[in-house]
């Protein structure tokens, strides 16, 4: 079980802000594959990677990262703060 | 150091006013106060989201690096989030050392670091909608410098 959180326009193509995801997916991108097979929203949402970012436990990581242990994973686009 | 963000409004004013008062080994103060910009004439608003807990926790350790790279002897960093109207401040980062050069260069490093390692995300409203505003390359480029 894991929190999958989606920010800015990930959010808004999944329609979803968070959801509790049971996945054995080792990786970051192994876990975007299994959710873009769900339904076109998330196919859509994870069409294009290099244009996503992905935090693990609200650390910035890489998509082939390892997902053992992690509680909380969000994807989102590049940021645009300051 | 300090670290603050919120949905409110602030008085960059008042905030530097009371950074750092009372000091007396501080010769160098540099003040940056980031404001909602209407480049098109057409701007309602910009909506800022953030991922609350990492925010805080990203900012917090770019500002202790900042602390520990040139000797700040004070440091804050105040960002908002939520519906801004043009005009409004948006963020502000302060930093105070003995001398100018470790203040100007702190506070660049924390402005570059704000534009693209922090999770805030910025939405242009206008009359038609709203618009993400993309990432630049040169946003990201800038950080090699550091």
């Amino acid at each position: 079980m894991i929190e999958v959180l989606y920010f800015a326009w990930v959010r808004e193509r999944i329609g979803l802000a968070r959801e509790t995801v049971e996945t054995g997916a080792a990786t970051p991108a192994a876990l975007v594959a299994e959710l873009a097979a769900r339904e076109p929203r998330y196919a859509a949402a994870f069409a294009d990677t290099s244009a996503l970012r992905v935090a693990l436990d609200q650390k910035l990581a890489s998509f082939d990262a390892p997902l053992a242990g992690v509680r909380e994973i969000a994807f989102f686009p590049p940021m645009t703060g300051g | 150091m300090r670290v603050q963000v919120q949905a409110a409004s602030f008085d960059p004013a008042a905030e530097i006013a009371g950074f750092a008062k009372g000091r007396r080994d501080i010769g160098a103060e540099v003040s940056f106060i980031g404001r909602v910009r209407d480049d098109s004439g057409h701007l309602l608003a910009l909506e800022i989201e953030h991922y609350p807990g990492m925010t805080e926790a990203a900012i917090s350790a770019m500002a202790q690096e900042a602390v520990t790279r040139w000797q700040l002897l004070e440091c804050l960093v105040l960002h908002r989030y939520g519906r801004l109207a043009p005009g409004e401040p948006i963020m502000m980062v302060a930093t105070a050392a003995r001398h100018r050069a470790e203040a100007f260069a702190a506070a660049e490093f924390l402005m570059d670091y704000l534009k693209s390692r922090a999770p805030f995300w910025k939405k242009e409203i206008t009359q038609r909608g709203g618009d993400w505003v993309a990432a630049k390359a040169s946003d990201e480029d800038a950080l090699t410098r550091w």
